[in-house]
């Protein structure tokens, strides 16, 4: 066998030469024979009865096949976790944009106007928008108390460590909103006949996920749904659980009409009516000693989950873990809750939660810095959690972190304490303001506590007639390299090259369950059963006489080849097992939350221009630990990326709510970052050794959205001596803070004796 | 042109050959490529102009074709990101994109390289701030832009055509 080669060396992408010439097929560039075109008639009000629907006779609706709740041959569902939001409103509306009803038609153009010519009449009922208002329970319109789900972490006895403290140090941190904003929007097509049943193709991330949804929504068995994943143009937990909705409503007009029907979204459809970023509020009270060491907290954090459950909870849940940032508290109480108000459902954005908590985490560590009067690097030092050391959930760090190097490596490759010196002395002008700014922190890989053991994701192997192997999985390529990395680990496991391994199109009639695409997990638990089912190949040719150790790719190709010719099908499967020695209570919140965290120390470089208030970000170190790093062109490709989209988090992407709706559902007045507006990204990789994933890897794609936004609001509190709890932090937010409270003031010390 | 319930002919060389539509002269030029032609490179991404996903080259200049009135190009050269590779041969610049990770999800690709194409054929030399600018009105939401302007470097190292 060869040496290890293809891991660690930036093969090309396996698609890349069909996205660079145009012949990448996404679901918008697919049509079938006879095929409607479908669009969906959506709520006006945020809340109400539907008392009355009316067609406008100048419209030929005999045209048209319409679909309401009426239509639907199973449950009125969409099946996640709680089966609480229907695919079509019957009676009521619990957000802006609710699905009601659907028409198809041959010509896509008539749509628009046979959408607007359905009038629906509403009784309204009271509804809410904020947290606030959830919270105050002026008006139940979920449940019996507007809760989606709550969690308790409990660490040591917090209330004894108060009355010992130097300080306290209190502080109230939110976030806004955030559209995923994958370039392709939405869109699915499905068919349907009586012996096949449905079929669905669609931009998506979770194949069966849709084949769930669809299975109880249209009352078929598991061998007449079939779920096909084509080219998809971005997901960024986008096309989570949303393709899920878009999947329901193409099939039940497909059932209705016999003939195939496409869906796709326009962007203002796609972004009015679909998930976004949880917005959150977290409160932080901490005590501290005087030379800087965290003795205990109290950390409250809540999210809006908008008018349905779906993966709130879960979202929750990572958040809640990821609330105590990188750090060793003696003691400490979590307390979480996700609320119901009257907006489209928020839902998966990479970072999941982790993002929202972790800017909390590292906007208060500045805050106890300065309220000490030690600097954001000492404060951090003294308290980053070490070997052996427990989290907030009890989980004992095994892995061999040192944060405290991490730390000190970013602070040299920034030239960090030369530049916070020289940019305040040197860069400060009636015009402008520099700041330097730091965040650490930590991103779990992988379903949180019990959640891998429940999915027991199953992966395999194809040996084909030419001697080659094909990897099935319902792992979905949306631009991260899962095809790629996976390709790479099959043939590094088998000594092939990295040609002779292909992926298999996701399609749940031909694919087994290996989980879906999210919580950075294709590469750790996806790739290390990968590596397992390719291994199982290798030791059935082994085992059959036909390969012996050693072997060269020409004797496996001839070996799997002449074991196909005399079995036909040759396929190797691998099913997930917990590690031993893994203990997680999904009642008291206790035990390893996470297989393996990465780490990472993001350092951001900022002028404040004082005569637009505008902000740019100059320079940006990014340095992790993610174990091993498979693919570096990828790897740093995610960690840039990520970053940009942090960067747009805190700086430009804001969401205009009026009573639930968004009112800026266009590229032209939602911003994002452009190529003109970001800094060259610095990325960094340290590599201390891991067992975890495939050939030592951990998770990647969700980390490098956690750090942007704490260390680039960090760096413009250093400018302006001002402190910004809030984002998206938008030129007028400075505009106004500036103005009210002038500048070179400390940060606010609320709570500190 | 004659008319055809409102239909008019519009003559176009797209990626070199003739090419003969009957549409709505208001119908956009992407819906024209994407549709009659179907050429499936060029993509909607916000049907506004803002993300450059449908971007080509109408007589050279980088045009979103989501904002085009077909009518409008009619007689004009129209190149789509399927006129770059010659045969199975990459452009260079497509080359580039694969070697340098430029495109991740692809979907802003087509648009990416026309721009870069563009930019390229007037700046064949651009400094980074000249391809970050010159990039700025293509959207792209995987990247982060930076192996983007690497591959537009790699690019202009080697010439625009092989």
């Amino acid at each position: 066998m060869q040496a290890e080669s293809i891991i660690g060396t930036s093969v090309p992408r396996k698609e890349g030469r069909d996205k660079v010439t145009g012949r990448a097929r996404y679901i918008d560039d697919i049509s079938l024979p006879g095929m409607l075109y479908g669009a969906t008639v959506r709520s006006s009000v945020p809340r109400g009865k539907i008392k009355n629907i009316t067609f406008d006779p100048g419209v030929p609706w005999n045209e048209f096949v319409v679909v309401s709740a009426k239509d639907i041959p199973g449950t009125n569902c969409i099946a996640l976790i709680s089966d609480d939001q229907p695919c079509l409103a019957d009676g009521l509306v619990n957000h802006p944009e609710e699905p009601i009803l659907l028409l198809a038609h041959p010509n896509p153009h008539i749509l628009p106007k046979a959408v607007a010519a359905i009038r629906i009449e509403y009784d309204p009922l009271p509804s809410l928008f904020t947290i606030e208002e959830s919270e105050s329970q002026a008006e139940v319109i979920w449940g019996t108390d507007n809760t989606f789900k709550r969690f308790l972490i409990e660490k040591g006895d917090v209330d004894q460590v108060w009355a010992a403290a130097d300080y306290i140090v209190e502080g109230e941190y939110t976030t806004g909103a955030q559209e995923q904003l994958y370039i392709e929007n939405n869109g699915v097509i499905a068919s349907f006949d009586r012996e096949r049943g449905v079929t669905l193709w669609g931009s998506l991330q979770c194949p069966y996920y849709v084949h769930k949804a669809l299975m109880k929504l249209c009352h078929l068995p598991e061998d007449k749904v079939r779920v096909v994943q084509m080219e998809t143009g971005g997901a960024f937990g986008g096309k989570e659980e949303y393709p899920s909705m878009i999947a329901g409503h193409a099939a039940l007009l497909a059932m209705k009409s016999g003939k195939p029907v496409k869906i796709v979204y326009d962007r203002m459809e796609d972004m009015a009516a679909t998930t976004k970023r949880h917005p959150s509020r977290t409160r932080h009270r901490t005590a501290v000693s005087r030379d800087g060491k965290i003795l205990g907290g109290e950390v409250e954090f809540v999210i809006d989950g908008g008018a349905y459950a779906t993966l709130s909870a879960v979202v929750l849940s990572r958040g809640t873990i990821h609330a105590a940032g990188p750090y060793f508290w003696p003691s400490i109480r979590v307390r979480a809750r996700a609320v119901a108000t009257n907006a489209p459902p928020h839902g998966a954005f990479r970072g999941f939660g982790a993002p929202q908590t972790l800017f909390a985490m590292e906007r208060h560590m500045d805050r106890i810095a300065a309220i000490l009067g030690i600097s954001p690097v000492e404060i951090r030092r003294r308290n980053f959690l070490k070997p052996g050391q427990t989290t907030a959930t009890g989980q004992t760090i095994r892995e061999p972190i040192d944060m405290g190097r991490l730390l000190e490596r970013a602070l040299s490759l920034a030239n960090y304490s030369e530049k916070k010196d020289s940019l305040r002395r040197d860069h400060q002008s009636a015009t402008r303001r520099q700041g330097i700014g730091i965040a650490t922190f930590l991103h779990g890989a992988g379903f949180t506590g019990s959640g891998e053991r429940y999915l027991a994701s199953v992966v395999g192997i194809e040996g084909c007639a030419d001697g080659r192997v094909r990897v099935l999985v319902s792992s979905t390529e949306f631009g991260q390299g899962t095809k790629t990395v996976l390709s790479q680990i099959a043939a590094e496991t088998l000594g092939l090259d990295y040609s002779d391994v292909e992926v298999a199109q996701p399609d749940t009639e031909t694919v087994p369950n290996s989980g879906p695409t999210v919580a950075s997990r294709t590469v750790m638990v996806v790739g290390k059963l990968v590596h397992s089912a390719a291994s199982g190949i290798r030791e059935t040719l082994i085992a059959a006489g036909l390969l012996s150790e050693g072997y060269s790719r020409d004797a496996f190709l001839k070996a799997c080849a002449a074991y196909v010719a005399a079995h036909g099908e040759f396929k190797s499967w691998a099913r997930y097992e917990a590690p031993p020695g893994i203990f997680w209570d999904d009642e008291k919140y206790r035990g390893e939350a996470y297989a393996a965290y990465a780490w990472a120390v993001y350092i951001a470089q900022v002028t404040v221009d004082l005569s637009t208030y505008s902000v740019s970000v100059d320079d940006f170190v990014a340095l992790q630990e993610v174990g091993r790093v498979l693919h570096p062109v990828l790897a740093r490709g995610q960690i840039v990326g990520g970053v940009a989209q942090g960067i747009g988090f805190a700086l430009y992407e804001k969401v205009v709510w009026q009573n639930g709706r968004m009112q800026n559902s266009q590229m032209t007045n939602y911003i994002m970052p452009t190529s003109a507006d970001l800094p060259v990204i610095r990325v960094y990789f340290e590599e201390l050794g891991n067992v975890h994933g495939a050939f030592g890897a951990k998770g990647i794609g969700e980390l490098p959205m956690d750090g942007p936004a704490p260390a680039v609001v960090n760096a413009i509190a250093d400018a302006l001596g001002t402190g910004f709890d809030s984002i998206p932090l938008l030129p007028e937010d400075i505009f106004s803070a500036v103005t009210a409270g002038g500048l070179d003031t400390p940060p606010a010390s609320q709570g500190a004796r | 042109m004659t008319a055809d319930h409102g239909r008019c002919e519009v003559a176009m060389t797209v990626n070199g050959k003739a090419a003969k539509v009957c549409a709505h002269p208001m119908e956009r030029l992407l819906d024209v490529l994407r549709r009659d032609l179907g050429l499936t490179g060029a993509k909607e991404g916000c049907g506004e102009g803002e993300c450059g996903a449908c971007a080509v080259l109408i007589d050279g200049e980088l045009a979103n074709s989501c904002l085009i009135p077909v009518l409008q190009a009619n007689g004009a050269s129209v190149v789509t990101i399927e006129g770059l590779a010659r045969e199975d041969r990459l452009a260079t610049l497509q080359q580039a994109f694969v070697d340098c990770g430029g495109a991740q999800c692809g979907i802003c690709t087509p648009g990416m390289i026309m721009a870069a194409t563009c930019l390229l054929r007037k700046h064949p030399q651009p400094a980074l701030d000249a391809i970050r600018e010159g990039l700025s009105g293509n959207l792209c939401r995987c990247t982060g832009y930076a192996q983007i302007c690497e591959a537009v470097a790699e690019a202009s190292a080697h010439g625009e055509e092989r």
